[in-house]
């Protein structure tokens, strides 16, 4: 197989999952949490699994925005998309969503001005190029995402255009935690945190995981080795009964993040004293809105939404997947009336949801890491 | 959706001093720079990108560690097709022009 030979130091890999068999108490069973949607996906690549042990397991988190949007929210920014002169700007990733109506690229083919951007402040360019019209950016994301919206703001505010607003879904990662800690039924040991939203966060954020709940926290990179380094850190801590932060992923993320980023957006954004995750409900102060300095900006304040709330099937399960109790496949629907083709449910939205990864990955054989293939790649 | 694209920071604009001109595997493309105000990158640099802003600096080795993790991920595709896509009209702007300080 083509990409064992380019793993970074595979002999490296073999050595760290030996190194988790090694820890791994036969007596206890650990369930580590990854947070972030990407880790999710490497996991599931690299087939991780293999190299675990049975009594560690991984548990699949909130981290991808796109799921975790509730419908109402995409039915109320496209409502917006059918008044004359309206430019609905939205990243590629939302294009196939779902609203109760048809997705964004649905309302496209029914002749609404609807456009892919790959950057906010392309939205703004738009905004720019087209004065007689206006252009309504939908923006989605976790604290990676947020910084680069409120940027934007902070420009377009600068510049005094009026053509220009944003819909604002941008979310916040360690709520959702709490919620999923909170729970009554929590099963969790330890959380593998998020490595790009702690470029911008730190890893200050985290430390209440550690301190109030008594779980530790390793924010980690995305490789098969960062993320197997990571789950050895997080063994030690539990094997000694520790909890604390630690910081696998250094030579990307400052322990104290990146300030120009956290000033940009609490310059433009404050929290929603709640807001509502697909699969998990109402969360306090989970989301960001604009402040009122930027109301003019603000496609919420500016124009009239219609506030659409959608509930998902009652039978959907997303909620017991997200905080671990359940494996995707236990769901009562997984892969018969919810599928990626028709998602029912919040994880099975993008490729990133832990049911869709695990629906795809069900289907097609990951890239295996033997130790066996590793050995070899190392000659 | 959560991409992080490494870039090599080829010129400076000298008229907008957030804007650079960044390479990615041969693809050239202006990003923005506004969220390294407090540590600017200066040409020769790499960052990651995302949405179109630099979020960090980062070694070259680093760099070429993500863009083998995306290669591993099955991601370079949409990677490459986030990056072409920054600037909407493909204003590919000239490295040679006066205008980028390199
Ligand atoms: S299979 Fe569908 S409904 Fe069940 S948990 Fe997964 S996304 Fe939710």
């Amino acid at each position: 197989m083509k990409f064992v030979d380019e793993f970074r130091a595979p002999e490296l890999i073999s050595k760290a999952g030996e190194e988790i068999r090694r820890l791994a108490d036969p007596n206890r069973h650990y369930r580590i949490m990854e947070v972030c949607g990407g880790h999710t996906h490497a996991i599931y690549r690299f087939g991780l699994k293999d190299l675990l042990p049975d009594n560690v397991e991984l548990i699949h988190g909130p981290g991808c925005p796109v799921c975790v949007l509730p419908m109402g929210r995409i039915d109320d920014g496209l409502s917006l998309a059918a008044e004359p002169n309206f430019i609905f700007a939205a990243f590629g990733d939302m294009m196939r969503v779902p609203g109760t109506h048809g997705s964004p690229l649905e309302y496209k083919a029914r002749g609404m001005d609807v456009r892919i951007v790959y950057s906010p402040a392309d939205a703004l360019k738009l905004a720019r190029n087209n004065p007689e019209k206006h252009v309504m950016f939908f923006a989605i994301g976790f604290e990676t995402t947020a910084p680069s919206t409120a940027l934007t703001l902070i420009r377009a505010k600068a510049e005094s255009l009026k053509n220009f607003s944003v819909f604002c879904n941008h979310i916040v990662i360690t709520p959702a935690l709490r919620a999923i800690i909170d729970a009554p039924d929590m099963v969790l040991d330890g959380f593998v945190g998020p490595g790009h939203v702690s470029t911008v966060i730190g890893c200050q954020p985290y430390l209440w995981i550690a301190e109030e709940a008594g779980k530790p926290v390793v924010v980690s990179g995305f490789e098969p080795l960062d993320i197997l380094q990571s789950m050895v850190m997080l063994l030690r801590q539990l094997n000694a009964g520790e909890a604390k932060v630690e910081n696998q992923y250094k030579r990307v993320v400052a322990w104290e993040g990146n300030r120009a980023a956290l000033r940009a957006m609490e310059e433009v954004f404050e929290l929603r004293s709640e807001f509502e995750w697909r699969g998990l409900g109402f969360i306090p102060q989970s989301a960001y809105k604009l402040r009122a300095s930027y109301a003019q900006w603000d496609a919420e304040q500016r124009f009239t939404v219609p506030g659409v709330r959608v509930t998902d099937p009652k039978a959907a399960q997303c909620g017991e997947v997200l905080r671990g109790v359940l494996k995707p496949a236990q769901c009562r629907l997984f892969g018969r009336e919810c599928t990626p083709e028709q998602p029912v449910g919040a994880l099975m939205v993008s490729s990133e949801g832990s049911c869709a990864a695990h629906y795809n990955y069900g289907h097609l054989k990951p890239v295996t890491i033997s130790s066996a293939a590793y050995r070899a790649a190392a000659h | 959706m959560c991409l992080a694209i490494p870039g090599k920071i080829i010129a400076l604009d000298s008229l907008n001093a957030s804007q650079a001109l960044v390479d990615v595997v041969g693809v050239r493309r202006k990003v923005d720079l506004g969220l390294l105000q407090d540590a600017p990158p200066v040409p020769g640099d790499w960052v990651l990108i995302h949405v179109g802003f630099a979020m960090s600096k980062i070694s070259e080795a680093d760099a070429a560690d993500q863009m083998r993790t995306l290669n591993m991920l099955g991601e370079v595709d949409a990677a490459m097709e986030e990056v072409r896509g920054y600037g909407l009209d493909y204003d590919i702007p000239d490295p040679s022009s006066r205008r980028w300080k390199q």
